[in-house]
């Protein structure tokens, strides 16, 4: 029996195994929403934005690792989707997202709501269909989620002109994806990881760097199996967090720009650096040319593109980071078989010492709101067990730095292209894929007004989405940049005058609005919010002085680190000369 | 260095716009392109001559390779290998030197595949080095207009470079 594309649509989201779609509708979809609407099994969620669709489906996506779905309409819709895209495509998170197209005939003639989207999109998604005869919809769809969800993850989009949708073909779902083309490489060269093993059992200040790849081969436990076999310290990038156990002996936080101390001294003092999921980002190297200079360097990694991109390499190893380190501890245990717990003593210890020499903290305060407070505070009363978003700036740092990420696929922040507005409706798709877990979105006053219109999404959805603005009255982290490169001289980051009252913003959406303007609120404030099963704004009203550090100036090695001390101390050495 | 790649790449709409993106968006070089399709109608072949240190040239090959319509990366600056590139010439010769161009052109075992009153149009087939002398001898006798297709090159049977 013949079928439309619109229910080809339906049909083949339903043998992926779909059951949320985060869309909005136009013209050209409307094919496809009129059969959705009488659907059971699959439901698409209306969003108030189509940014805030292709966020939610990415929020979905990082929560469980399944692929994230989203559908919009042609032109405005399409183009709206394209920071979401490119979020997605820079962390490598799997979605497949939707556009409807004018129909086939009008492609090219600048038709109303035309946009070329496949064009558009191509630089930022994994790969990009459009779709041309309703015969290919049901394997384009099949393999569009096989790339997405292979390999190294990403987005990918399929362009559905309005025709597409109407004409009928059978319905014909295939078993298997075959791509001559496309075949990821997922075991490691063994000899390479023979290597890699003996260079461990050599290395005096060996230290592993995870990133955001052992998230989404779902390899912690590996690596966890690896660092305490090997009693290697572990450092976590952003994208990385929780992947290992923040809260673990071996832990040594976040490197880089904004990273610890002691994680950036043992990486420049290193002589291994096992990387693992990684991609040496220019935020965590610092200075290139100054990055871990007497460290050999082990590269796995699933995208032959990234090793050797931005550092050198002496054992790449290419393939999949949870079969990889499966077969490195393997040759550990079975080959290597060294007693660890002496060689690494004195590295243990002299990290250690770093650790105490400069452990993170900040200045507590009992009356002014700290942020780190705020987030510290978060961490207790969840235990951990929470799904953290973020916004992007100061509040996302924060939030890397002071909330011990002890599991994987708990944290979601857009950390390859830094994007505001992300964390709200990534938080909204997350509720969607665990609606009784606690996902909180730490937010910025700046950030959080990127995507508020969603807070209808989430009220209508009876989403029990928590969002503590850390409210500084200020585009924050660029502001920290003025304050400390460009002479205080503050050129459109004040947002004071214009901060909305967000406790109004929230209760004018139907949802519940807190504030706290002094220390003591604080846990108060979060106490009730967790405690209400609705949508909760908590506004913090914290310190606008207050930056994050350490801090690595743009372009200096990852040891030239400017700590909150002797900033302080130089600020009055240069008052006191003026 | 200057390198020439040979990629093959499923024959569908959008892949050469893949191609080109991929260089331009990373700030590669492309000196020349040129694309075709093989006996396999659904395969093309592309020759693209790109320049740049051995880091980068890494990079640009596995950067093709990860591109999904991409089916194989050959760099052809690594094995023994043929190039050609055709180019057309229309030369506009002095009445004295009209014989000269046609002399030029023979030696070159160039054809002359169109003449008019005032011109000559010479077809050139080599590689880079007679096709740079060719230009050069002509270039006095007033070159009109040039055309050139972009190196094409094949590897040869079963000889490696050492
Ligand atoms: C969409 C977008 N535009 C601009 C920026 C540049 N930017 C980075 S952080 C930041 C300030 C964010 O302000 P806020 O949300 O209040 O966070 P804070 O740093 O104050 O915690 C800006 C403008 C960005 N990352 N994303
Ligand atoms: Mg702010």
């Amino acid at each position: 029996m013949k079928i439309s594309g619109a229910e080809i649509f339906i049909e083949s989201l339903k043998k992926e195994g779909v059951k949320y779609i985060f869309g909005y509708p136009g013209g050209v979809v409307l094919n496809i929403f009129d059969f959705l609407h009488d659907e059971k099994d699959l439901q698409l969620i209306l969003t108030r934005h189509e940014q805030g669709a292709v966020h939610a489906a990415d929020g979905f996506a990082r929560a469980t690792g399944k692929a994230g779905v989203a559908l919009v309409t042609s032109g405005p819709g399409a183009t709206n989707t394209v920071t979401g895209i490119a979020t997605a495509s820079m962390d490598s998170i799997p979605l497949v997202v939707f556009s409807g197209q004018v129909p086939t005939l009008l492609i090219g003639n600048d038709a109303f709501q035309e946009a070329d989207i496949v064009g558009i999109t191509r630089p930022c998604t994994k790969y990009n269909y459009l779709v041309k005869d309703v015969k290919d919809l049901a394997a384009i769809i099949k393999e569009a989620f096989y790339i997405a969800t292979t390999g190294r993850p990403g987005p990918v989009l399929i362009d559905l002109p309005k025709d597409v949708t109407s004409a009928k073909a059978d319905f014909v779902w295939p078993d298997t994806v075959e791509m001559r083309t496309y075949k990821p490489t997922y075991e490691g060269n063994r000899y390479m990881i023979n290597q890699a093993a003996h260079m461990i059992a050599k290395a005096k200040k060996p230290v592993i760097i995870a990133g955001g790849g052992v998230i989404s081969s779902g390899a912690s436990k590996e690596l966890k199996e690896l660092a305490e076999h090997t009693d290697i310290p572990v450092t976590m990038t952003l994208m990385g967090l929780g992947a290992f156990p923040g809260s673990h002996k071996l832990s040594l936080g976040m490197p880089g720009m904004h990273g610890t101390y002691y994680a950036n001294k043992a990486i420049q003092d290193s002589d291994l650096l096992v990387a693992v999921g990684m991609r040496f980002d220019d935020r965590v190297t610092g200075k290139i040319s100054a990055f871990a200079p007497n460290a050999k360097i082990v590269h796995v990694d699933i995208d032959p593109t990234s090793i050797r991109k931005n550092v050198r390499v002496d054992v790449p190893i290419v393939g999949d980071v949870k079969k990889v380190l499966q077969t490195m501890n393997k040759v550990l245990k079975e080959e290597v078989k060294e007693q660890w717990g002496e060689v690494r003593k004195a590295w243990l210890k002299q990290i250690n010492a770093w650790k105490t020499e400069r452990p993170m903290s900040y200045e507590k305060d009992t009356d002014i709101i700290k942020p780190q407070y705020v987030i510290e505070k978060i961490h207790e009363l969840t235990r951990g067990d929470a799904i953290i978003a973020t916004e992007v700036g100061q509040n996302q740092m924060w939030t890397a730095q002071f909330y011990k990420f002890d599991k994987p696929r708990t944290l979601l922040t857009s950390g390859g292209l830094g994007t505001m507005g992300y964390g709200f409706p990534a938080a909204i798709g997350a509720q969607f894929a665990f609606p009784n877990k606690l996902v909180i979105d730490v937010a910025g006053d700046g950030s959080i007004q990127m995507n508020i219109q969603e807070l209808a999404t989430a009220v209508i959805n009876k989403l029990p989405v928590k969002v503590a603005i850390l409210n500084n009255r200020f585009l924050g982290m660029v502001r920290q940049w003025q304050e400390l490169f460009y002479q205080e001289r503050y050129a459109h980051t004040k947002l004071e005058e214009t901060i909305p009252d967000f406790v109004k913003i929230a209760e004018a959406y139907g949802a519940v609005g807190l504030r706290a303007t002094k220390s003591s609120e604080v846990e108060p404030v979060l106490k009730e919010a967790f405690s209400i099963r609705k949508t909760v704004f908590m506004d913090f009203v914290i310190d606008w002085k207050e930056k994050v550090y350490p801090m690595v100036p743009a372009g200096a090695a990852i040891d030239e680190m400017l700590f909150r001390e002797e900033t302080k101390k130089s600020e009055k050495k240069l008052k006191a000369v003026k | 260095m200057r390198h020439t790649i040979s990629v093959l790449v499923e024959n569908k709409f959008g892949v050469l716009s893949r191609i080109s993106g991929l260089f331009s968006g990373r700030g590669y070089n492309i000196e020349s392109l040129s694309v075709g399709e093989t006996i396999d109608p659904q395969v093309s072949v592309m020759t693209i001559v790109t320049i740049g240190d051995d880091w980068i040239i890494e990079q640009i090959t596995k950067q093709l390779n990860k591109l999904i319509d991409v089916i194989k990366v050959v760099d052809m600056t690594e094995l023994d290998h043929v190039e050609r590139e055709m180019v057309m010439i229309k030369v506009a010769p002095r009445q004295e030197d009209k014989a000269e161009v046609l002399r030029i052109a023979e030696i070159f075992r160039g054809r002359v595949v169109d003449s008019s009153q005032k011109t000559y149009t010479i077809e050139i087939t080599g590689d880079e080095k007679k096709i740079a002398a060719i230009v050069e001898l002509l270039k006095p006798m007033g070159i009109k207009e040039f055309v050139r297709t972009g190196k094409i090159a094949i590897s040869r049977e079963g000889i490696k470079r050492p």
